[in-house]
């Protein structure tokens, strides 16, 4: 259950690559990649810096990488999240998921996602033309979790 | 009871203070409780923690509710609401 918050940027073909060849009976890996916008509430953002809580950021994805695993038949998932400073159209996130059929492997991908959006201890702060702000929580973020209640 | 508190974003840099060790005489208290005692320090401390904006809270690593208990040794932190991924 690969969890890894780092600073450096990652291949998203080499970590897709390793997930399915970990699991020769992988039918289907499903991924999803986050970038930094260039636009936030129409104003030019030129980076943004993630802060997050150590140790508890990496329990809290274990936790819903398991949560996942206990309701879809999947084999396997992986969380990269990017911390630091980072330039507009850098990756941020990288979730995958392996399962033997696409069904599966779409879900929990999505159940991840909707999971680390609303409980894991990240946080963004966007640096603009006009200054450096704090991101605000999405309450769309949070109905996004609600669905999978 | 001895406990570490963390802070975390926008309520390290209001608060200018990102870790403390707090000593207090009960043997456990609420999230909520802990919360009221640090907003009794000034404006900023009550606006970060008893404002208007969400907070949460976690205790040893686990997000918990207002009503969750601290004990001696735990680790609590107070950070706004989310923003990864």
């Amino acid at each position: 259950m690969p969890v890894r918050v780092q600073t450096q940027d990652f291949d998203v073909g080499s970590e897709i690559s390793c997930l399915h060849k970990s699991c020769q009976i992988t039918g289907a890996v499903v991924s999803f990649v986050g970038y930094v916008r260039d636009l936030s509430d129409n104003v030019a953002i030129s980076q943004l810096t993630l802060e997050h809580y150590p140790e508890m950021t990496e329990k809290a994805l274990e936790n819903i990488i398991q949560q996942a695993k206990s309701r879809w038949p999947i084999f396997d998932a992986l969380v990269i999240h990017r911390v630091g400073t980072l330039k507009v159209c850098e990756q941020i996130v990288l979730v995958a998921v392996s399962a033997a059929h696409r069904g599966d492997a779409f879900k929990a991908c999505e159940f991840i996602m909707d999971y680390l959006k609303t409980e894991a201890p990240f946080w963004k702060k966007e640096t603009s033309s006009k200054g450096e702000f704090w991101v605000e929580a999405k309450d769309s973020d949070e109905l996004a979790r609600e669905k999978w209640q | 009871m001895k406990i570490k508190i963390l802070y975390f974003a926008r309520i390290k840099e209001a608060l200018k203070f990102s870790s403390e060790y707090l000593e207090l005489p009960e043997e456990s208290l609420t999230l909520l409780s802990l919360k009221a005692y640090l907003a009794k320090r000034n404006d900023t401390w009550q606006q970060m923690l008893m404002g208007k904006l969400k907070v949460r809270g976690a205790i040893n690593h686990a997000l918990v509710d207002d009503a969750a208990l601290i004990h001696d040794g735990d680790e609590v932190a107070f950070f706004p609401p989310v923003t990864g991924g």
